[in-house]
């Protein structure tokens, strides 16, 4: 058991980490790392490590789940039991089917569903370490895992959380700030239709706060953005540059 | 959770909503008719019945003592859970919860905790050792849509309606003296739940048009304006300017079921 | 009339591509006036279509397609064939056999059991069905022999080259038979093990480098190399 700490932000006004209210955590996308799933990527986003996979389109079995007109999506999202501090039995919890179902959901606007029909793709995320704002992180790793599997879509799903901790809204939460904070505000966007495709909120916020949370998150979620594309250009333009 | 609605039905709830109607004869802001019954079950230790135009919602709450959790030794617990009963909906199937009865609980269950709804404090028996734990059991009997408000209302209504025994600690034991004390509540939050259909926003969907609807967003506003839960579901997305909305008008929402069902 | 990006420049989904009277064309889709793409590739400009020729994409099944695969079930009227697709392919016995069939399943795996692989031709398929596979033409039928390579579909058209000569100069070089799947999976047959390793390099190496230039001179740079570096090997054990 840890102990609590006094202030989630000092005098100088940073937090636990060192970070500014409004400073996202070190950030490190990698895409294509595994060689059985369709597509991958595995993200890195402070203490979080989450590797996410895609599998298909491919025909739904079992067969009366697939639906006549359109692709269906199943997502898994699953914690390892040696990602968080006490050690987390194997079995889903409620918190990771509540999970898998809005991470779903955040990603299914962004797939041309209609090109499919009959088909279904299997997204699996499996957090090996956890440090807060994993479903942020996890959809973004998805997202990306999609784009390598070859998937059409109309845009990249970014997400980014803020919340409320010592009376301030911060950006990205660390998991101390968001057992302690007073409200978390996890969000994702389509950047380019602007459409949010994931908001939940747990704690208490006036609207003004809530609104200051909101925007802070479309911030943090389009400067994610760019680095999802980096990782995903990553991985062809060093050999293009080589050669030409 | 759908089943097939015809496409001449679908059209006809968008057309209608784009005239700032809905097919029901309601406004696009307006609310069904609600009754609220409290105290129904006896072997309960609070109930309460909530009929959300033809969605019925029954909740039943039960009071044990329990262990309190590690890092909240001074507070009562509180559990949430939801069954989609399978004669509620030819879409219920019998089993375990579903991803769609877990949504509900949680989000109800986020209502009351973030608000302090309840006064966990004042249930703690011996801090570190005993608590009074409050079961909240969600039991939906008839799905005719927006069953998270439906589902928070009769919860905040069954606790409103909860008693727990009274008791004193003789000799290290906790034992049940005559008499009851209602359970400490100080907060009353209510749920209020958006649906988009074709980008305009409309207040309490009925099932069909849920099975219409591009997404939903839920809002539970305490009684000072603030709030306390989010929840977006669905498949689609809101624009930025319509979360903005919804929280406005969720807030109006709110008030106006406060004062008109004196909760 | 604005284009973000510039032929052969790499883009991924969302990138918004052009704007004004262009049309959106493969693995590309159109919002009002503007082309994005939906999938990462590279940009090519056909007029006034925006095409985005697809680094990662799977094998959607056409009409006329000359495909291998694997047999995975054997039904009563037929077998189902894994093409490397989203949906799997169905082969219908009064399609393989040259006279009407009795539907007893025993005869059927005698013919073709799980596991066999065949190339086919692709005779049907729309949205609404499976994709249905024939064998009536010469050169179509079950393989016997050679090593299997699956690659991105999308890059078979760089593994036959302009006019064929990426493809010719690999069958040259290593002297083996190639049957190209436009599915992506593609059948090596040649004189011996080593050859078909050279032709599998080979065609790893095009998958790899498939949007950079002058890949055929440095392919064919590559064999002459590599059975070059064998000789010696064989040379020297020899002595």
């Amino acid at each position: 058991m840890s102990q609590k700490p006094e202030k989630l932000i000092d005098k100088k006004g940073l937090r636990l980490d060192g970070r500014k209210p409004d400073e996202l955590r070190p950030i490190k996308i990698e895409v294509g790392v595994l060689s059985n799933a369709d597509g991958s990527a595995y993200i890195e986003q402070g203490k979080n490590k989450i590797l996410a996979a895609v599998f298909g389109p491919k025909e739904m079995h079992p067969k009366h789940l697939a639906l006549p007109d359109r692709m269906v999506l199943r997502c898994r999202y699953h914690m390892a039991p040696f990602s968080v501090q006490e050690r987390k039995s194997p079995a889903p919890s409620r918190r990771e089917i509540e999970l898998s179902k809005v991470i779903r959901e955040s990603l299914e606007p962004s797939v041309f569903i209609e090109y499919y029909p009959r088909t279904g793709i299997d997204i699996f995320i499996e957090v090996l370490q956890a440090d807060g704002s994993t479903r942020c992180a996890s959809i973004t790793a998805a997202s990306v895992a999609m784009a390598d599997a070859g998937i059409p879509m109309r845009d990249l799903v970014v997400a980014c959380s803020a919340g409320k901790v010592d009376d301030t809204i911060v950006i990205d939460l660390m998991d101390t700030e968001d057992k302690q904070g007073s409200a978390d505000v996890p969000v994702a966007l389509m950047p380019n239709q602007n459409a949010i495709t994931l908001l939940q909120m747990d704690g208490i916020l006036t609207s003004e706060e809530f609104e200051k949370a909101l925007n802070l998150t479309l911030e943090g979620c389009r400067k994610i953005y760019t680095m999802q594309k980096e990782a995903l250009k990553a991985k062809y333009v060093s050999v293009k540059e080589v050669e030409e | 959770m759908a089943s097939v609605i015809t496409r001449v039905k679908q059209k006809q709830i968008v057309q209608i909503i784009a005239k700032g109607k809905r097919l029901d004869g309601r406004g696009l802001m307006d609310y069904r008719e609600i009754k609220v019954e409290q105290g129904i079950i006896e072997r309960a230790e609070g109930s309460a019945r909530v009929l959300l135009g033809r969605t019925e919602v029954l909740v039943g709450t039960k009071i044990e003592i329990g262990q309190p959790f590690p890092d909240t030794p001074n507070e009562g617990v509180l559990t949430v859970n939801t069954e989609l009963v399978p004669l509620a909906s030819s879409t219920f199937e019998p089993g375990p919860p579903d991803e769609n009865s877990i949504e509900i609980a949680r989000v109800v269950d986020r209502g009351i905790r973030e608000s302090k709804a309840i006064d966990l404090e004042k249930l703690c028996i011996e801090p570190g050792k005993k608590v009074f734990v409050v079961f909240v059991d969600v039991y939906v009997l008839n799905h005719d849509g927006n069953l998270i408000d439906a589902s928070a209302l009769a919860t905040l209504a069954a606790l409103l309606n909860t008693k727990m025994s009274n008791y004193e600690i003789k000799e290290g034991e906790v034992k049940i003296k005559p008499g009851h004390t209602p359970l400490p509540i100080r907060r009353h939050p209510i749920t209020v739940t958006f649906a988009k259909i074709n980008d305009k926003l409309v207040v309490d969907p009925w099932l069909e048009e849920e099975q219409v609807m591009d997404a939903r967003l839920s809002m539970a506003i305490d009684d000072d304006g603030n709030i306390c839960a989010m929840q977006k579901g669905g498949s689609g997305y809101f624009a930025p300017e319509q979360i903005l909305e919804v929280a406005k008008i969720a807030r109006e929402k709110a008030e106006e079921l406060h004062k008109k069902l004196e909760l | 009339m604005p284009t973000s990006f510039e032929r052969r420049q790499l883009v991924v989904p969302g990138d918004l591509i052009a704007e004004g009277e262009y049309i959106a064309g493969e693995n590309a889709y159109a919002e009002g006036n503007k082309i994005y793409a939906s999938r990462i590739g590279m940009v090519e400009y056909e007029n006034k279509r925006v095409n985005v020729v697809a680094l990662r994409a799977f094998y959607i099944p056409r009409v006329g397609d000359m495909v291998i695969g694997t047999i995975v079930e054997v039904g009563f009227n037929g077998w189902i064939v894994n093409i490397n697709a989203p949906y799997e392919a169905l082969l219908r016995a009064s399609d393989v056999l040259s006279r009407p069939f009795k539907p007893q399943k025993d005869e059927l795996s005698q013919v073709l059991e799980i596991g066999d692989l065949v190339v086919a031709k692709i005779v049907a398929y729309d949205r609404a069905h499976n994709p249905q596979l024939a064998v009536d033409e010469p050169g179509l039928g079950k393989i016997t022999r050679g090593q299997i390579v699956k690659i991105t579909p999308t890059k078979i058209p760089r593994v036959i080259g302009r006019k064929g000569s990426m493809i010719s100069m690999i069958k040259q070089e290593t002297g083996c038979q190639i049957i190209l799947g436009l599915n992506g999976v593609i059948l090596i047959t040649g004189k011996n093990l080593e050859d078909e390793e050279l032709a599998i390099m080979a065609i790893h190496k095009v998958e790899e480098e498939s949007h950079t230039s002058g890949l055929t001179d440095r392919v064919a740079q590559m064999l002459k190399e590599e059975k070059a570096k064998r000789e010696e090997i064989k040379n020297e054990s020899e002595t």
